[in-house]
């Protein structure tokens, strides 16, 4: 078995673990390792051929390869080493990181310190059970996305797509532009898990309807799917009987959800959080286990990749500065939680700051679609931060950059979402004026 | 003199404001619902002359991958968008393939090009033919 060292290494090169990998050279760490188990870096972004990326982060609209291609010759030109086509097997505590490959063999590589960056998976027809015969024809959206824009298979010919996720939208844009018909998009919420953009450019323009509060029950086909039996859904999710239709289709895209993949994070016991199902974290993205950082999909599903890079960045520095020994221990933590009207919240715990950081960088997740809103900061029950937004959705996720004097010395703190009754009026009247 | 009310669902931002615009001989008169500067223009662009980028890929020979993503350079108006997919799925271009580089040069007389938008090496050994349908 061949060996290495290094000091910093992230476990994925997408987009979360390129930009810790660069960050983590900026920071001073002297030997960088990303190690990528398909052929080539960038992860996801490379089959998402749509635009959209990079308006915050580079300041323009880029498709989803030309963002990982900035990202690829920034790390060539940092001088971090890659090692693809190389899949790691076990990451110990301590930093003993286990991989395999054509061209490395069985290595094993002494990190100081770990970044997790393996992104996530998608949710299968299994993980909702949608009931009915099991014939081909069933993919993922992303499975999909993947056979037609980069291996030029098409999946087939007459669809509909389950779960109103944004790549679910995206693909119904594409399949249409293929020549492929798209038949209906069902979403089982009364409202949609997509951009609103996505559902203006992808279904809109091509005229696909949208199917609220509506649920499939049932697939039909024995070799290969012949149609969906749909219901409609009450407010508890129940299928209210009477209302299914049947839909004729030789091919079902599930767009219902992503699930980080953090099996690695799991088998050295990294405390996961029940909501995320990612790593629990503090303010430098470090897990639990020391040494082991945490950025990106694998740490909570993002809806945007400028964000995904923003944090990674602070994981990639912090895993840098815990490898040099100048990341404030972490012993003593205070608990950060969701309070009412959130689902969740990243990072979960706050660690001593360390000097020459002065604010924190919070991730939430509504829990409901609500208008004007106030995200509000309590600790130990006073209010210390206020913002006011002027609406929120479960599909977007809520950026918050906090200045950390703010709530230095609470002891827990907790946010919470609550609508804006006063600015919702005010809207109203605007908008009534002006009609 | 003929007076249409267009629906509009703005996507600037998360609020996704609800919009009525008023459109009399192609020119925008009213627009009710919006509550930014962006979204009402945005709205007015909008139910005049929608644009949209496009984004699909063309077939590659020799190259590391079968197909490579192409970007147009700026929005097209939104009823040639079809039209531009179908163009380039005739097109077909050999690897090596670098980023930004012009594949087709002005899309059906809109002046617009459509550029690669990542680089694909050459195929390392000769990939085996792809099953194209």
């Amino acid at each position: 078995m061949r060996e290495a060292n290094y000091d910093v290494v992230a476990i994925g090169g997408g987009p979360a673990g390129m930009a810790a990998a660069l960050a983590a050279k900026e920071a001073g760490a002297d030997r960088v390792l990303i190690i990528e188990r398909d052929r080539e870096l960038g992860g996801i972004l490379q089959q998402c051929i749509h635009n959209g990326f990079g308006l915050t982060r580079f300041n323009e609209e880029l498709t989803g390869p030309a963002y990982a291609d900035r990202y690829i010759n920034m790390v060539g030109a940092a001088g971090v080493d890659v090692w693809l086509d190389c899949t790691v097997l076990a990451a110990a505590p301590g930093g003993a990181v286990t991989c395999i490959g054509p061209s490395t063999g069985l290595t094993t590589v002494e990190a100081k310190a770990v970044v997790h960056s393996m992104g996530c998976r998608e949710r299968t027809r299994g993980a909702i059970r949608i009931p009915g015969s099991r014939p081909a024809g069933v993919f993922t959206a992303g499975a999909a996305q993947r056979m037609v824009n980069m291996e030029g298979y098409l999946p087939g010919h007459d669809l509909v797509i389950v779960g109103s996720g944004d790549i679910g939208l995206i693909m119904a844009r594409r399949m249409t532009l293929e020549g492929a018909r798209v038949r209906a998009v069902f979403e089982i919420m009364p409202y949609s898990n997509g951009l609103t953009r996505n559902i203006v450019q992808c279904l809109q323009d091509f005229g696909i309807p949208l199917y609220l509060s509506h649920s499939v029950v049932a697939v039909h086909g024995h070799d290969r799917v012949t149609g969906v039996t749909v219901a409609e859904v009450d407010a508890d999710l129940r299928v209210r009987p009477g209302t299914e239709f049947d839909m004729p289709c030789d091919c079902v895209l599930l767009s219902v959800g992503l699930i980080p993949e953090n099996e690695l994070g799991k088998a050295i016991g990294v405390e996961s959080d029940g909501v995320t199902s990612g790593a629990v974290v503090d303010q430098y993205r470090q897990t639990s286990v020391p040494g082991y950082f945490a950025a990106g999909n694998v740490l909570h599903v993002h809806d945007l990749v400028d964000l995904v890079s923003e944090e990674a960045a602070t994981a990639g520095k912090s895993a840098a500065q815990f490898a040099r020994g100048l990341l404030p221990d972490s012993a003593r933590q205070r608990p950060v939680s969701a309070g009412p009207g959130l689902r969740s919240v990243v990072p979960q715990r706050l660690s001593p700051q360390a000097p020459g950081r002065f604010s924190v960088s919070f991730f939430f997740r509504a829990s409901r679609p609500m208008g004007a809103c106030i995200l509000t900061l309590r600790g130990d029950g006073a209010v210390l931060w206020k913002r006011n937004l002027r609406a929120a959705k479960p599909s977007e996720m809520i950026a918050a950059e906090i200045p950390y004097a703010r709530f230095a010395r609470a002891e827990t703190l907790e946010f919470t979402l609550a609508p804006d009754e006063a600015a919702e009026t005010d809207l109203k009247s605007m908008a009534e004026a002006k009609a | 003199m003929t007076r249409q009310t267009h629906a509009i669902l703005c996507i600037c931002c998360p609020t996704g404001c609800a919009a009525q615009v008023i459109v009399e001989d192609g020119r925008v008169i009213e627009q009710c619902g919006l509550t930014c500067e962006i979204g009402e223009a945005y709205a007015a662009e909008e139910v005049v002359a929608p644009k949209r980028m496009v984004t699909t890929t063309v077939r590659v020979t020799g190259g590391s991958l079968h197909l490579l993503p192409v970007v147009s350079e700026r929005p097209v108006p939104k009823e040639a968008v079809r039209d531009c997919v179908r163009l380039l799925r005739g097109v077909e271009v050999a690897a090596p393939i670098e980023t930004g580089r012009v594949i087709v040069d002005d899309a059906l007389g809109l002046g617009v090009a459509f550029r690669a938008t990542r680089a694909i090496s050459a195929a390392q050994s000769p990939a085996p033919p792809h099953p194209y349908p």
